[in-house]
C-alpha cells in the first residue's frame, strides 16, 4: 500500500481545496478519492471513517484526518510551513483564520438563492476589511510571516486568485498583494499546479451544487 | 502598565466564552473590558487594534490577538495544554473543532427567529454526531487526548455545561462524559468559574442579543 495521503471529497473546491493547495506547495503527491454518490459517503459513514460524519477527510501517517483546520494545521506543522515560534504561530494563524473566513464567503455562493447581494458584500469586505491587512504586512517583507513561506501564504494566493476570478480586478488598489502573487505562481510547484490537468478544481458550478446536495441529502435553501 | 491579559468583548459569552474557560483552567488572571456602545466598537477600530475589524480581541504579550481559534491555539500552547507532540496536536484540534461547531449553534440561537425548532436540531445533532465521538474517547482515559488536561478537555466541559442549560438530561446515556464532567469541575479552577461572582458569563437573553446587534448594527 502507498503511503501517499489520500483526500476524499466532492468533485469540487468547497473546504478541501486549501488543502489541495497546502499539499502541493508542500510537494507532497496525494490520490483523490472523488465522492459522487451517497452510496459512497454511506460507506465512508458506515466504516466509521469520518469522525463527525463530515468531509474533508485526509487519510495520512495511518491517522483518519477530519476537520479544515485541524488538517491544514497539522501538514503545515509537518512541512515546516508553520512556524517554530509562538508569536510567529499566532500571527499565521491570525492570517490564516482570515482568509478562510473570506473564502468560506465565496464557498456558499453556490448554495445561495440570490448571490448577488453577497457577492457585493464579499467583494466590499475584501477590499475594505481584509486586503488591507495583507498589503500592509507585505510591504518590504517577501511572505507575511518570519522571512518564510507558510501556511498563510498559500491562503492568501488561494483567496486571491478566487477573488480575481470573480472581480478581475479587485487587486487594483493592492500593488504589494499582486507582486507577491506574481512572485508565489512562479514557485515551480503552485505554476504546475495552475497549469490544465492539474488537480485544482474549477471554481464551484450547477453541477457541483447538485453533486453535494445529492451526497449530503440536502434540503436548500441552507 | 502592568503585564494583565486584557479581553475586549460584549458583556456576554459569545465567541470569548471559551477564551475565558481556557485561561481561568489555566489560572490566568484578566481584565475585561466590555463593549456596550457602537461608539467603543469603533474607538477599538479607528485606534487599529482589531486586525479584521472584529472581536473578540485579547491583549496579551504586548500582542493584540484576534481569531478566537488563534487565540485559543496560542494559550494552549503557551498554557502547555496542546500536546506533545504533533499527533496528540490534531487530535486535540480534531476534538475542539468539532466542539466549536457544536458551541457555534448554540452561540448564534439568540439571534434566530425560530428558536425551538433549531435548539431540537442541535440536541440531536449532539446525541448523534458529537457525544458518541467523546464518550467513547473517554471510556477508560481520564482526560481527551495524550493522559493530560488539555483545550480539548476544557471545550467539552464548556460545551456540556451550556446543553445541559437548554436540555436538562442531555447527557443521560453517555456516561463516561458524565463522569468526566464531574471530575473536570472538582478542578479548583473549575469549580470557583462556577461559582457566582466569578467571570463566567450567564447564557445569552434578549440584552446579549440586543447589544450585539447594536454595536455591529446587524440587519436580521
Amino acid at each position: 500500500m502507498s503511503e501517499k495521503p489520500v483526500v476524499y471529497y466532492f468533485n469540487g473546491r468547497g473546504k478541501m481545496e486549501s488543502i489541495r493547495w497546502l499539499l502541493t506547495v508542500a510537494e507532497v503527491e496525494f490520490d483523490e478519492v472523488l465522492l459522487t454518490t451517497r452510496e459512497q459517503y454511506e460507506k465512508l459513514l458506515d466504516d466509521g471513517a469520518l469522525m463527525f460524519q463530515q468531509v474533508p477527510l485526509v487519510e495520512m501517517d495511518g491517522m483518519k484526518l477530519i476537520q479544515t483546520k485541524a488538517i491544514l494545521n497539522y501538514i503545515a506543522e509537518k512541512y515546516n510551513l508553520h512556524a517554530k515560534d509562538p508569536k510567529e504561530r499566532v500571527m499565521i494563524n491570525m492570517y490564516s483564520e482570515g482568509l478562510t473566513d473570506l473564502m468560506e464567503m465565496i464557498m456558499i455562493l453556490p448554495f445561495t438563492p440570490d448571490p448577488k447581494p453577497k457577492l457585493d458584500n464579499i467583494q466590499s469586505k475584501a477590499k475594505e476589511r481584509y486586503l488591507p491587512v495583507y498589503e500592509k504586512a507585505l510591504t518590504g517583507p517577501v511572505y507575511l510571516v518570519g522571512g518564510k513561506l507558510s501556511l498563510a501564504d498559500v491562503l492568501l494566493l488561494e483567496c486571491t486568485l478566487m477573488l480575481e476570478e470573480k472581480f478581475p480586478d479587485i487587486l487594483k488598489d493592492f500593488p504589494n498583494v499582486k507582486s507577491f502573487q506574481g512572485r508565489m505562481t512562479q514557485i515551480p510547484a503552485i505554476s504546475r499546479f495552475l497549469q490544465p490537468g492539474s488537480k485544482r478544481k474549477p471554481p464551484p458550478d450547477e453541477k457541483y451544487l447538485k453533486n453535494v446536495v445529492e451526497v449530503l441529502n440536502l434540503k436548500l435553501p441552507l | 502598565m502592568g503585564e494583565r491579559v486584557v479581553l475586549h468583548y460584549f458583556n456576554g459569552r459569545g465567541k470569548m466564552e471559551s477564551i475565558r474557560w481556557l485561561l481561568t483552567v489555566a489560572e490566568v488572571e484578566f481584565d475585561e473590558k466590555f463593549l456596550d456602545t457602537r461608539e467603543e466598537y469603533l474607538k477599538l477600530v479607528n485606534d487599529g487594534k482589531l486586525m479584521f475589524q472584529q472581536v473578540p480581541l485579547v491583549e496579551i504579550d504586548g500582542m493584540k490577538l484576534v481569531q478566537t481559534k488563534a487565540i485559543l491555539n496560542y494559550l494552549a500552547e503557551k498554557y502547555n495544554m496542546h500536546g506533545k507532540d504533533l499527533k496528540d496536536r490534531v487530535m486535540i484540534n480534531m476534538y475542539s473543532e468539532g466542539l466549536m461547531d457544536l458551541m457555534e449553534m448554540l452561540m448564534v440561537l439568540p439571534f434566530n427567529p425560530d428558536p425551538t425548532a433549531k435548539l431540537e436540531e442541535i440536541a440531536k445533532k449532539a446525541k448523534e454526531r458529537y457525544f458518541p465521538v467523546f464518550e467513547k474517547a473517554l471510556t477508560g482515559p481520564v482526560y481527551l487526548v495524550g493522559g493530560k488536561l488539555s483545550l480539548a478537555d476544557v471545550l467539552l466541559v464548556e460545551c456540556t455545561l451550556m446543553l445541559e442549560e437548554k436540555c436538562a438530561g442531555i447527557l443521560k446515556d453517555f456516561s463516561a462524559i458524565k463522569s468526566f464532567q464531574g471530575r473536570m469541575i472538582q478542578i479548583p479552577a473549575i469549580n470557583r468559574f462556577l461559582q457566582p461572582g466569578s467571570k463566567r458569563k450567564p447564557p445569552p437573553g434578549e440584552n446579549y442579543a440586543k447589544a450585539v446587534i447594536e454595536v455591529f448594527q446587524i440587519k436580521i
